[in-house]
């Protein structure tokens, strides 16, 4: 027996009913969790209850873990093929692009994000699992010259089963980032959304069965992280973990993963991502790239550029126009069809941002724009510019996660650089100058997974992602992803070596 | 002012006079370490000092570090290209050739294991897997990526930065070449960790790579003990990437120490309880001579000895027999004569350690085939060890034992064997003895090892990857594998035309 979440939708953008299961669902069905206790599913635009859904818990992580050890046993792994794998990601993605506006729909709702935004990130979630589709079965192991009497060669094979944990800023394009490359390798999957956005996950477990993956071969057991996070970092029969969350998280999960069974453990974790303007930029589209970098998603992205340096040559102009599209920047309703910004995702998110402001405010920073509520209900909060800072200042320092942006002026470029680099994080970095030179090497000298030139939080597909220094371990997308859901093994065939 | 070890070879297989710095090696310079205090490095075969070394401490592991960041942010990473990290990889290889001989008497009197041994193992290995990554330098190519063409999508495989490493005691120059080869070829800079029980080798190392040309601060040489300079390099803010090669448990601290300090990079090679299947089928001398190479060389302290062997009924009296035999005939003395194949344990702490396990065989009930005792008065050689009848729940069976001994079980029916070998936390290596193709192959597939032999054990080459599957480790040594250990990723998008 399982909840069902049935709403009709009937707004400007997207009218129309949407009626899934919310349940725990494990092999392929969908149920109550061993408690029965639920979760509320929060409306970010008036802080109200969308639905209840089934709270999992660690013995439904169990039971999770053992269907997916079955299913990797018996259906999936090396025992499917890997065209036979890529088919079903193909389709999957094929039903989510049948299904885009009513996915956008709910994420709008879930996340607070706006419709427009949403539309985006199933996009991209398609295009990632057509991506991940194609890589099924390609993942090629070597054959190595030693000697005429050895035939050496390596397999890629799946670990086996995966536990996931993603977060609730891009729920949907998380589950996709993480999907793709751990089915098309052969694993199966104990996947945790975030407790506070689950209904895309939840949408997507029916489409995963109706794709037609055998069941067990994606688990999806929304909970608390404390429990279910926990459990799937702890449990013994889990060989992987994928996190993608805070800094401080991450952390908590290597250090299970290390005292319980050594799983291999990748980390997607915070940023304080520079976005270095010089004085040969383009300006006209700098403005719109900034906003973009810091604004985008409310702000809400791992990578965002939120430390915005511009040198000293178009300081002033830049700052007068960047402040001047920021404070156009339309916060209103998800569904409005002139909305750029919805609410930040929860109350808890809205109070964190808000602290961070004061800190600004507090420790002597220039409220340049913004900085305050935006509304009476609902976790709006205005596009926030800072100024006048110094380098230890928390909002210089730490990770905001959300619409709020440090602009600091610069002379010297080696300076900038350090100033750059000089942060525990290691995300993501922007660099903007018309010149050939100046634009590589410093994009080559910045400690950053993802070096951007005259653009900004551009992902695609086929492109890894991930961190330097405190920011993460791993890559996610591109061909490399694979290599984190593979286990290599040497297979030596002595035809003639005697000792 | 550092500590010298001078020495006099005068043995039947090697004669010559060693004399080197002993000191913590940090930025090129040997010196003691900052407490003063000596570390004695013991002779296996008769418990006396060899010499005492200085001790590195925290203190000593800080002033690596800074002198590691220095050199990767002067004069090595990227400032260094990668053909002339090549060009230095194989002068220090070729250096380690020209005095093999003087570090094979090194290592057989520090850890024990036969001078004839070291040489043809040790040290072959060793040179093959130097020149090896030198030949990989400046070839870990990033990708250029299409997206669109108003896009130059590429990737950088950087140099991740300061790599710390800290390595065992039972391949002491080979895993100190496992380490710094990739590690040095793909541009980073290292602090390392030599075991304190066998240092030498490593000490005599840190002389030839500043003979070699390695700029000051590339190799930093620090010998302390683990819970003091293994954990400063677990901990260190500084250090970006640690490996480590030794016990499961010491392996769950370093990857915990990372977690909680600065979340730099792990990669692990630990323990196993390989197993190692003979069907029917096998050619049985062949196999009972692999066999026997695969739990009793190196006096069984290799993590991917094959320490439970499994043989089908239709054999397993012969196989026994022959392998007793063989195990019998191995010549246990002292490392320099001329006929040794098996020399003592490392150290005292070592034979405890086994000496206990086969008691423990004995208190549980297996049977002791062959051995199960201590050789000679002093030094610490135990006699080679077969146990029979043994119970899958057995510590002989289910733990690591690191030493001599073997257990033998006899199976019948295919699948059950490769359930029973799979049936462990570990999963390293396994070895496969059938000249049935299908059965030999299929059999290497469906155990759970990051090495699988088929007729054959223990048989490493530079150019193919080894790590361990579920608790045996994390990430890949040699081959090109090993390189994507000391990479950083970085994508690059150079936008050319897309607007918002």
């Amino acid at each position: 027996m399982s909840t069902i979440w049935d709403h009709e939708f009937d707004t400007p953008v997207f009218k129309g009913k949407v009626s899934f299961p919310t349940g725990i669902f494990i092999n392929g069905k969908f149920t109550e969790g061993s408690t029965g206790n639920t979760i509320d599913v929060i409306n970010p635009t008036n802080g109200k209850v969308i639905t209840k859904i089934p709270e999992a818990t660690a013995d439904d992580v169990d039971r999770a873990a053992k269907a997916a050890h079955k299913a990797f046993d018996t259906v999936w792994g090396l025992k499917c093929p890997g065209s036979e794998r890529g088919k079903l990601l193909s389709k999957l993605a094929d039903l989510l692009e049948e299904k885009w506006d009513e996915f956008a729909a709910i994420e709008a709702l879930d996340n607070g994000k706006a419709f427009w935004s949403a539309k985006g990130d199933v996009g991209i979630s398609v295009d990632t699992l057509k991506y991940f589709a194609g890589w099924a079965g390609k993942s090629h192991g070597k054959v190595i010259e030693t000697t005429e009497d050895k035939l050496a060669y390596t397999r890629h094979e799946p670990i086996g089963v995966c536990g996931q944990i993603i977060p609730w800023n891009f729920p949907l394009m998380m589950m996709a980032w993480k999907l793709g490359p751990a089915l098309a390798t052969g694993n199966t999957i104990v996947i945790k959304p975030s407790e506070a956005t689950p209904l895309t996950a939840l949408r997507m477990a029916s489409l995963i069965k109706e794709a037609g993956f055998p069941d067990g071969v994606v688990n999806v057991v929304v909970g608390y992280g404390n429990t279910v996070g926990a459990a799937i970092a702890e449990h013994m029969q889990i060989e992987k973990v994928a996190f993608t969350g805070s800094t401080l998280v991450g952390r908590k999960i290597m250090e299970a993963a290390a005292r319980t069974n050594l799983k291999n453990v990748t980390l997607e974790l915070g940023g304080k991502s520079p976005n270095i303007i010089f004085n040969d930029a383009d300006l006209g589209k700098v403005v719109n790239w900034s906003v973009h970098g810091i604004f985008f998603n409310h702000g809400q992205a791992c990578c965002a550029g939120s430390r915005i340096y511009v040198q000293s040559g178009v300081y002033d102009e830049f700052l007068r126009r960047f402040t001047a599209r920021a404070a156009s920047l339309r916060l209103g309703d998800p569904f409005s069809a002139d909305s750029y910004q919805g609410p930040q995702v929860s109350r808890i998110q809205f109070d964190r941002i808000m602290s961070y402001i004061n800190s600004g405010k507090e420790q002597g920073a220039t409220v340049h724009l913004g900085g305050e509520r935006q509304g009476e209900e609902g976790y709006w909060i205005k596009p926030t510019i800072f100024t006048d800072t110094k380098p230890n200042m928390r909002i210089v320092q730490e990770e905001i996660f959300g619409p709020v942006g440090v602009v600091i002026k610069f002379e010297d470029e080696a300076d900038v650089i350090r100033q750059a680099n000089d942060t525990v994080y290691g995300l993501a970095a922007a660099v903007f100058s018309q010149d050939i030179n100046r634009a590589i090497e410093t994009a080559h000298k910045l400690h950053a997974g993802t070096a951007w030139i005259n653009c900004v939080n551009q992902l695609h597909p086929q492109v890894p992602f991930g961190g330097y220094k405190q920011s993460g371990i791993g890559r996610e997308l591109g061909e490399y992803a694979l290599d984190s859901y593979t286990n290599v093994k040497a297979v030596h065939v002595n035809l003639g070596h005697n000792l």
